[in-house]
């Protein structure tokens, strides 16, 4: 009996412990547009992974590239096969830290401007990467909103000629996530 | 991050295999492919006269015969799709449902396997108008089973066992349900550029006498929206009947078609993102 109360103390406070600092999402959003005069495209994934370690100032991101949805369904497949080559690079992770952390307080419910600075990683290629973005706390939870710009050239993403008015050079990059604390 | 690997762990999904083949026919059979739902797919092929007729036919390009087709996505796993081929004034009709996926991970399964069944109408006058004739002498139908699989990112096969049923037979000899093994696959040489090959076999028992077997090879290119296939055959008619069990010419004496098709894709549903 002892040995039980003294075990769901811990694990209690363990819990607690963890859930102040760690914040998770499974369907966090990140969607990306391309635009060009003569063809916009849209992909959009809704089952990003994602955390942020509070008393680090870490935040990560993975993201299965098969799971970016189009308007059009050969958009999607070229997506994969041609453009981000899925089969051979399944997932684009980020791995980042909060360069304003003293700016930002976790524990308050309120409005915080975010700068973020990590390596972005996709189609096998690793980038520095900065992005400003915008944290709200409120009941304990988090949101992150953050737009971006990436240029297809950086991470080896190539444009045939043949389709080139079609595509941008630059993509513009959405990222919105509700976190949890992770129990 | 180690954190966030182990999370992801938890959530595996299914693997499928996507883009087995870069459309839904192979050349003038079935691919296991569908189009997705909600999308409309307008598909011309052409095939022209046979190259050994010399410089007078312009080996072969004098003459051509063509089908117009329009296949829909109903669902994921379901299509449609109509055609008219100028070939004895022919209609077509097929349904093609999509049975098994291939996949790895959480669930894994080996192979990718469809159905497809079709109905052919030749409305070509009879050939003796004085006799009694029906209508459903110029009936056709077809069955076939899809089993494909994609062995790595440029090397799919697949095989597709066929049945193919003739309501009036040229002779009494002949037999009403013909049976037939097609193999196919592609090999892809660049990311838009395929090279693809299928043939099928007619069991000696269950064929026309006199009718070849269907050999085909071809590129498929691929252009943005469009797919266009390219290739050499022996068959003429671009229904499963037509090319599988009423074939005459002999590929390897020069009876080879050129032919293509282009197939253009248009969105009439939106998917929810």
């Amino acid at each position: 009996m002892k040995r039980l109360i003294t075990f769901i103390l811990i694990s209690t406070v363990s819990i607690l412990g963890f859930s102040q600092s760690v914040f998770m999402t499974r369907n966090g959003q990140v969607s990306f547009f391309s635009k060009t005069q003569m063809e916009n495209i849209e992909g959009t994934n809704n089952e990003v992974t994602s955390m942020i370690d509070t008393s680090k100032g870490d935040i990560v991101f993975a993201v299965l590239v098969k799971s970016f949805r189009f308007e059009k369904a050969l958009m999607e497949e070229h997506f994969n096969e041609n453009y981000l080559e899925s089969t051979k690079f399944p997932k684009a992770t980020f791995q980042g830290k909060f360069t304003n952390t003293q700016s930002i307080n976790f524990t308050k419910d309120g409005t915080y401007t975010a700068t973020v600075e990590g390596d972005l990683t996709m189609h096998g290629v690793k980038q520095r990467q900065t992005a400003t973005g915008t944290i709200t706390v409120k009941n304990g939870k988090i949101s992150a909103v953050s737009t971006f710009t990436i240029k297809l050239a950086d991470y080896k993403i190539e444009r045939p000629s043949l389709v080139a008015d079609k595509i941008s050079e630059t993509i513009e990059i959405r990222v919105n996530c509700q976190y949890e604390p992770k129990s | 991050m180690k954190m966030l690997d182990e999370e992801t762990e938890k959530d595996k999904k299914p693997d499928y295999a996507t883009a087995t083949f870069k459309t839904t026919r192979l050349i003038n059979g079935h691919s296991i492919e569908n189009v997705a739902a909600g999308v409309l797919d307008f598909r011309i092929s052409h095939r022209f006269g046979y190259v050994n007729g010399g410089a007078y036919e312009l080996w072969g390009l004098d003459e051509a015969s063509m089908r117009l087709g329009f296949d829909y996505g109903l669902t994921r796993w379901w299509m449609i799709g109509v055609g008219r081929s100028t070939y004895q004034k022919q209609y077509d009709g097929f349904t093609k449902i999509k049975l098994l996926r291939q996949s790895s991970g959480s669930r894994s399964m080996p192979i990718t396997l469809s159905a497809v069944g079709t109905i052919m109408y030749k409305s070509l006058k009879f050939d003796d108008p004085t006799r009694e004739n029906y209508y459903t002498s110029n009936l056709y139908y077809s069955g076939q089973l899809l089993i494909a699989r994609k062995f790595s990112e440029g090397i799919s096969l697949q095989l597709m066992p066929t049945i193919v049923h003739y309501n009036l037979v040229p002779t009494e000899e002949d037999p009403n349900d013909l049976l037939s093994v097609g193999v196919g696959g592609r090999v892809k040489l660049s990311k838009r550029v395929s090279l693809n090959l299928e043939y099928y076999y007619q069991l000696p028992d269950y064929k026309f006498s006199g009718t070849t077997n269907s050999l085909a090879i071809g590129f498929d290119i691929e252009t943005g929206g469009h797919v266009f296939q390219l290739y050499c055959t022996n068959s003429t008619g671009m229904t499963e009947r037509t090319y599988i069990n009423e074939t005459t010419g002999n590929f390897f004496k020069g009876d080879i078609r050129l032919g293509f098709t282009i197939s253009r894709v248009f969105t009439i549903k939106k998917p929810k993102v």
